[in-house]
């Protein structure tokens, strides 16, 4: 038995005190005030924010396939060092995620790791070629908890509404990489001031609201559910703002470097500024963080694409798209609160409440529910060392960073898979 | 003044005074090449690698004979010569030809940044022979340098630059160094190929090349590539040549002695016609003149300058 101890919980809808909390094989038996028990071990989280297991509904870990990028045990390490009990893997692997094998070869991997949870997502079409459906219902079944193509938008129109539609039949969203190729062109950047004097060809903001516009009149042409990956800009937020009030069955996620990073951070040709959908302009940064604000963005992810120096030390036109994440999220994301963007409660409901809802996983602090839990100390400071990650993968742009708050435990079904309460 | 720059890599980073210095230097050295014998020893014993991703025949051969005039040895690697073909990265071919003690790499690229890299990663000079469409410093010092022997200075002058803005590496350099030097630039092209923010460089912007020529000191006019038609940022050559081309009824809105330049190589009635090209006030030659000039100066200021005064 295990008594986490004296820390103020918070769990959104449901709890927020300061309250213990005792677990007995892997479940939550207790939650109440100054439970004592002197068999317990006692975990001290006094001081500290206790919050029911954070989700990353959008990481890409590199097996099967680009295993020196990442695999699914240091994936899994990464997420549990920042705070994560749950993540959803995108399907972009080598084979694509597009057949039940693939989905039970990841599962049983993770099983192996034993740590994290693992809940993959499967691709939308086969090979994300944008061609012909997959085959929904073995990939369910095989515990697949959502589609989606994401690095590649689904060009046709067509296949995307009869992924919806079909989709709907199995009770799983389709989470939409929005994006037109035809407007990306050869852009590797921001359209706008910093790329025209850098020289770099830019991305407008139009690549990515075009299509989520589409995949919303999709959306609402069929009724399906619906969940856009990865909002940059502005007019994607208003976009999803207004569907929402017309009641379409749209959520839409964004990420730590779109909400704290702008299109400067490419200043000096970093790579490690590269990602897709760019890095904006301080004006849709300011749009994403309304849209925090307001509900219009459901979900904080991620979108953890870990790459060697071999794709990113190298001409930026060549280097890959992606940063890793799942190691400073949690920083990055407190850095909210501090701003008066969200309470700690909204905060947790972006990254544990809102992610569990729109795939149907379990979250929340329940009696007789699994013992998913993190311990967030709020007043932890530390200095960002990217040699220090537990990702095989150092492609961030926050190394060096200065952050106030961070995860310092993590718990899978009353198992400790990350402590560090008792350090610094 | 000691010229402390160890590489060359765009003209944001070149002070008023560098850029002073270099253009002075380049002078001198332009008598060099006017002598019967054109070389001097300043730079025996020196190596310069010219490493060349993007095909060029002017800019290399210019940098070329500059290394030779001041007795560099000079190497020449191409992309399809080099072992990128064979999968090398850039900074692993780069750190390679440092491993044999070159002094300077002068580098053309077709990716923005590409020089930036490997200065950063390397002890020897690195001279930006043109990035992508970021900049061609050497190709801007020696448009200056041309200026400057015609109009006495650059200060106070208007300066028009027409065509792909967008595209181009040498307007991106040409702005942002004449502005600097006080000029007042302004751009002309179709909007298509006029980028998102370039007045933040300093210039001014019109879609009519009327409007961009009237009193102008200097013309200057980009290469459109054929190629551009494709990206749909222009119907046709022939409506490119009769809005944008430069023809002797628009210079008629220049001032008299307006200087036509070019940064070649020319498409002749395209986006200049052949009598305006070999007009009386075309500097096009003596651009190329200049050209090997600016790059002794080069040369010569990043490998130590003033500390040799044997030129």
């Amino acid at each position: 038995m295990l008594i986490i101890s004296g820390g103020r919980v918070v769990d959104p809808g449901n709890l927020d005190g300061i309250t213990d909390i005792l677990i007995e094989d892997g479940k939550i038996i207790e939650i109440r005030p100054e439970i004592r028990n002197p068999k317990s071990e006692i975990i001290d989280a006094s001081g500290k924010i206790v919050t029911p297991g954070l989700i990353d509904m959008h990481v890409h870990f590199r097996e099967p396939g680009h295993e020196y990028k990442e695999t699914i045990e240091t994936g899994c390490m990464a997420a549990a060092h920042g705070g994560f009990t749950t993540v959803c893997t995108m399907p972009n692997t080598n084979p694509v995620n597009d057949t039940s094998q693939v989905t039970e070869y990841i599962l049983k991997r993770a099983a192996e790791v034993n740590s994290v949870r693992v809940r993959p997502v499967a691709a939308i079409s086969r090979g994300l070629e944008g061609k012909s459906l997959c085959e929904y219902g073995d990939l369910k079944a095989a515990g697949a908890v959502a589609f989606s193509d994401d690095g590649h938008p689904v060009e046709e129109s067509q296949l995307m509404r009869r992924a919806l539609e079909y989709a709907r039949g199995f009770g799983l969203p389709i989470i939409s990489h929005c994006e037109e190729l035809e407007l990306v062109s050869s852009g590797v950047m921001n359209e706008g001031e910093v790329a025209t004097r850098m020289g770099l060809a830019g991305i407008p903001n139009a690549a990515e609201s075009v299509m989520v516009m589409r995949d919303i009149a999709l959306c609402e042409l069929t009724g399906s559910r619906l969940h856009i990956a990865h909002v940059s800009t502005a007019e994607s937020v208003r976009a999803i703002r207004n569907a929402k009030k017309r009641g379409a069955p749209v959520t839409a996620e964004t990420a730590p470097h779109y909400f704290t990073l702008t299109e400067n951070a490419v200043e000096g040709y970093d790579t490690h500024a590269k990602m897709n959908p760019p890095l904006r302009s301080p004006e849709d940064r300011e749009a994403v963080l309304e849209g925090l604000a307001d509900g219009t963005l459901d979900v904080i992810v991620t979108d953890h694409a870990p790459h060697s120096s071999l794709e990113k030390e190298v001409e930026f036109d060549h280097a890959a798209n992606g940063i890793i994440g799942l190691e400073t999220s949690v920083s990055l994301s407190l850095k909210l609160i501090e701003k008066g963007v969200l309470t700690i409660t909204g905060l947790i409901e972006k990254m544990s409440a809102n992610p569990a809802r729109i795939l149907g996983l379990e979250s929340g602090l329940k009696v007789g529910g699994p013992a998913d839990i993190t311990i967030i100390d709020p007043d932890r400071e530390y200095v960002v060392n990217a040699d220090n990650f537990r990702s095989l993968s150092r492609n961030t742009p926050f190394d060096g960073w200065n952050m106030k708050g961070k995860a310092v435990l993590t718990m899978v079904e009353g198992r400790v898979v990350f402590d560090e309460l008792n350090i610094g | 003044m000691q010229f402390a720059k160890k590489d060359i890599l765009d003209m944001a980073s070149l002070s008023v005074e560098e850029i002073t210095l270099i253009l002075d230097t380049a002078e001198k050295m332009k008598e060099i090449s006017e002598r019967p014998v054109k070389k001097v020893p300043t730079l025996r014993g020196k190596t310069i690698v010219l490493f060349f991703y993007e095909p060029s025949t002017r800019t290399r051969t210019s940098f070329d004979i500059a290394a030779k005039r001041l007795s560099a040895d000079s190497v020449s690697i191409s992309a399809s010569t080099s072992s990128m073909v064979k999968g090398e990265t850039l900074i692993d071919t780069a750190k390679n030809i440092e491993a044999m003690n070159a002094d300077v790499i002068v580098m053309r690229h077709s990716s923005s940044g590409a020089p930036l890299m490997l200065a950063k990663r390397l002890n020897a000079s690195v001279i930006n022979a043109g990035d992508g469409t970021h900049a061609h410093p050497t190709q801007a010092l020696l448009d200056m340098m041309t200026i400057k022997e015609s109009k006495g200075t650059i200060d106070g002058l208007r300066i028009a630059i027409i065509g792909d803005i967008s595209h181009s590496r040498v307007a991106r350099s040409n702005i942002t160094g004449l502005t600097k030097m006080g000029a007042d630039v302004v751009l002309a092209g179709p909007p298509t190929m006029i980028p998102k923010g370039i007045e933040s460089l300093g210039a001014s912007v019109t879609y009519h090349v009327d409007e961009a020529i009237h009193g102008a000191d200097v013309i200057m006019m980009l290469r459109i590539q054929k190629e551009r038609q494709k990206s749909f940022l222009f119907p046709t050559e022939r409506e490119y040549a009769r809005v944008y081309g430069l023809s002797k009824e628009k210079l008629k809105h220049a001032k008299a002695d307006a200087l036509i330049m070019h940064p070649g190589p020319v498409n002749r009635g395209v986006e200049i016609a052949p009598d305006v090209a070999d007009g009386p006030w075309s500097v096009i030659l003596d651009q190329v003149t200049n050209g090997v000039a600016v790059r002794m100066s080069l040369l010569y200021l990043v490998l130590g300058g003033l500390r040799h005064a044997d030129y």
